[in-house]
């Protein structure tokens, strides 16, 4: 019996050691980016060394008084919320259109949208780009442009919101189809108030995607500084020509970006696990 | 039939557990033929039943045509007459606005785009001497450009018009329908709908269409169209070369797909297919490494922060989401940055004497490829570490509990009770997963960019995804040609493995059953 303890001990010490292992190995990175964005000396590439020489906020000051960092923030603050509200709407219409409704095509639809998702997303990038250019909506005109292009397609990823509208029960739509509410009443009376937490998931991370995104955001807003996101100015910082001078830049911009986008990320933790679990489960 | 797959499946449970991966495997072949066979036979399905509705809904309009009275039959020519001749105002002053818009548009801009498809005799943009001006006896001549057609705006014009062209006639088919409908109802003395009843149906009946005309009008506008138009262009020469309005491309058939299929080294074609053969190879055994690779450590670690009498689960479980948060351009270029020739880590080694030469983690073709599917393991094990524990809570603890009685031991346990649980409930999120990450654009694209850049086709490099390529193909090269062929080949790979692990899916499913 005893030995049987002592085995047990020392499993569980080692699950301990090795989960201490892996969360350092994950934090390491942002530790790193943290302590380099505080390097206040004058040389500004990389660096050999990991404990800046001089500590301070140089970094934090230039980004914000002589760069164009606030510009791309605004920019990817603006898509983000824009993009955030009108995704969400247009996910949830489709996902419980195709949840909750029964219609004729109903099938087609979904099939239709799971072939168009075999193809490579970005396919297609020349094609919108000069559409959206002969619109006015690239360079400096970029973001109404990506807001629209992040929009326009978001019925495509109504698979979660699906899962999720599966899973009310369809007893409390007959209910209220008994007391007589039309279809469009047990929408917003009904199955909207029971979908928060997917409400939220899909907010949250159409609000984070925009943050990332640097396939489509530096097309569009191609060779214009003004349009740019903070993706892609930060990725511009870590070219050849530039990386010896803006490397600490780069990484104090990524702090700015990474914190609040992380704090909002663990207020809301949960509806994300529940959101991400649901998904994968229901495939 | 029955009995012989009952005795497969005992067969089956008697094999250990190496032979049942080979067996499975052996399973995955055999499902290949067949899964393109009824992907041949569904596609088969799919036009035989477009050309029976069509046969249907002529044999309808003939039939409404010959029992029809006259307003019915004016209504053929005139849309929405039937519906302004009973009662339906509103419908009718709709299908007949859209019938006028439609002609208009059709005789004054429509056909010309339609025509222009054939990109046979377009006007080239051409420089000519403007008039002279005179300015203090000097005559200056400035140049003028006078732009000529663009393939580009053609194609998209041209498309929009014959979409345009089948929703008119989609528009005049349903006015048909609408006169014989209502027609019958006056017949029968009751009264076809009006307005007030078509904005009510909006809300109850019809609330699908309600619901998801924004959506589909998004997807259609924004995703099919373009892909139609890429489609279109995989059979022109539209490259560096060809970039209207300068230059304008045309039609060259199936060349583009001859250049990947033959190993004649024609215009280096020859490097472009090979380039294709290590790319799509790479690509694969890519696709088949981060995913397993994450799969089942993704589950160590969930099963590990899960164990019974492992405290502060909370806190492991948040250090690791949090990783999730932080936006991947930031960690992942950070991350190259530190491992690049000149990065922290190569200059701290040196400083310290421990090697002499940089170590080339991007540089070095094979050192690159196991560094990507390392850092990839370090994007992806927080996520698969959330979808596991989500699923390991639902496994039913008696199962362990008897399993434990038999003496079982934790490894036979998850052998025999987890393993087989979770592939069978995130069976399909393995298959989304696998073709997510043939697809996975951002951690390539951030770590190495594709480089080293020693593939025989010029600007490819070693670990180039079929996705990555397509992007440098198109943002730096301006190949849209090959970038849109690639495009067609990447969507031909996803559709056929797709199809075989479905057809697949039923038969392991069936297998693993949990009672």
């Amino acid at each position: 019996m005893g030995s049987a303890k002592t085995k047990k001990r020392a499993a569980n010490a080692a699950i301990y050691a090795l989960l201490i292992i892996i969360c350092i190995l994950w934090l390491i990175p942002f530790v790193l980016i943290l302590l380099q964005s505080l390097r206040a000396e004058p040389y500004s590439g990389m660096s050999g060394y990991i404990l800046p020489r001089i500590w301070g906020l140089k970094n934090y000051v230039y980004l914000f008084r002589e760069t164009s960092f606030p510009v791309w923030y605004g920019n990817t603050l603006i898509i983000a919320l824009a993009s955030a509200l009108l995704q969400t709407a247009m996910v949830m219409l489709t996902g419980y259109g195709l949840s909750r409704l029964r219609f004729k095509g109903r099938r087609f639809l979904m099939n239709a949208v799971l072939v168009l998702g075999m193809f490579p997303g970005f396919l297609t990038m020349i094609i919108l780009y000069y559409v959206l250019k002969s619109a006015g909506m690239t360079q400096s005109g970029a973001v109404p442009g990506l807001i629209l292009v992040y929009v326009a397609s978001s019925g495509m990823g109504y698979y979660v919101a699906k899962g999720f509208l599966d899973t009310i029960p369809r007893s409390l739509d007959e209910a209220a189809r008994v007391d007589g509410a039309t279809k469009a009443q047990i929408f917003w009376r009904v199955t909207m108030p029971l979908s928060k937490p997917i409400i939220i998931y899909t907010l949250l991370t159409a609000f984070m995607a925009p943050f990332t995104d640097y396939i489509f955001a530096s097309y569009i807003a191609f060779g214009e500084p003004s349009g740019y996101n903070v993706a892609v100015g930060l990725y511009s910082w870590l070219q050849k020509d530039m990386i010896s001078s803006h490397f600490t830049a780069f990484c104090a911009g990524g702090v700015c970006v990474a914190v609040p986008v992380t704090l909002l990320f663990l207020l809301l933790q949960k509806y994300y696990v529940e959101g991400v679990t649901g998904g994968a489960v229901k495939g | 039939m029955k009995n012989q797959s009952t005795s497969n499946s005992l067969e089956y449970l008697k094999y250990s557990a190496p032979r049942r991966f080979f067996h499975k495997f052996y399973l995955f072949l055999r499902a290949i033929p067949k899964g393109l066979l009824e992907l041949l036979l569904a596609i088969g399905g799919f036009f035989r039943g477009i050309a029976l509705y069509f046969v249907r809904e002529t044999r309808d309009v003939i039939d409404t045509y010959k029992n029809g009275d006259k307003i019915t039959r004016t209504s053929f020519f005139i849309m929405g007459f039937s519906s302004l001749a009973r009662g339906q105002i509103l419908r009718g002053i709709l299908f007949l606005a859209f019938q006028i818009v439609f002609i208009l548009y059709t005789a004054l801009w429509g056909w010309r785009w339609i025509a222009k498809l054939s990109f046979r005799g377009l006007e080239t943009t051409k420089v000519v001497p403007g008039n002279p001006i005179v300015i203090g006896g000097v005559e200056y001549s400035e140049n003028v450009t006078v732009y000529g057609d663009n393939n580009l705006q053609i194609m998209i014009y041209g498309v929009l018009s014959l979409l345009f062209v089948l929703c008119f006639l989609y528009t005049w088919r349903v006015n048909v329908r609408q006169s014989k409908l209502s027609q019958e109802l006056l017949a029968q003395g009751k009264r076809p709908k009006r307005a007030k009843d078509d904005l009510r149906a909006a809300l109850d009946s019809q609330f699908h269409k309600t619901v998801l005309a924004l959506p589909t009008l998004g997807i259609l506008f924004f995703t099919v169209i373009p892909i139609i138009i890429m489609v279109m262009v995989a059979f022109t020469n539209y490259d560096a070369n060809h970039t209207p309005p300068s230059n304008l491309f045309h039609w060259v058939g199936l060349d583009n797909f001859n250049q990947i299929f033959t190993w004649t080294s024609e215009g280096g074609s020859r490097a472009f297919s090979a380039t294709f053969g290590e790319i799509l190879t790479w690509t694969l055994i890519w696709a088949f490494f981060a995913t397993f690779s994450n799969y089942f450590l993704g589950m160590l670690v969930a099963m590990m922060i899960n164990k019974k009498g492992i405290r502060l689960k909370k806190l492991w479980r948040t250090i690791l989401v949090l990783t999730i948060a932080v936006p991947q351009f930031i960690s992942l270029l950070y991350v190259s940055k530190l491992f690049a020739d000149e990065g922290l880590i190569n200059r701290f080694l040196l400083e310290a004497g421990w090697i002499k030469q940089a170590i080339p983690f991007w540089t070095d073709a094979t050192l690159a490829r196991v560094m990507v599917i390392l850092v990839n393991i370090w994007v992806g094990i927080p996520y698969q570490m959330l979808i596991t524990t989500g699923v390991l809570m639902n496994i039913p603890a008696d199962l362990y509990e008897s399993a434990r009685i038999d003496g079982a031991r934790p490894f036979q346990q998850y052998v025999k009770i987890t393993l087989p649980y979770m592939l069978f409930v995130t069976g399909p999120y393995l298959l989304t997963n696998f073709i997510g990450n043939m697809n996975n654009f951002n951690v390539i694209y951030l770590l190495t960019g594709g480089a080293p850049y020693t593939q025989p086709y010029a600007g490819a490099g070693k670990t180039d995804l079929l996705i990555t390529w397509l992007y440098r193909l198109t943002v730096t090269n301006n190949d849209y040609k090959r970038a849109a062929v690639i495009g067609i080949m990447v969507f031909l790979v996803v559709a056929v493995i797709s199809l075989i692990v479905y057809n697949l899916m039923p038969s392991i499913k069936s297998e693993e059953e949990f009672q």
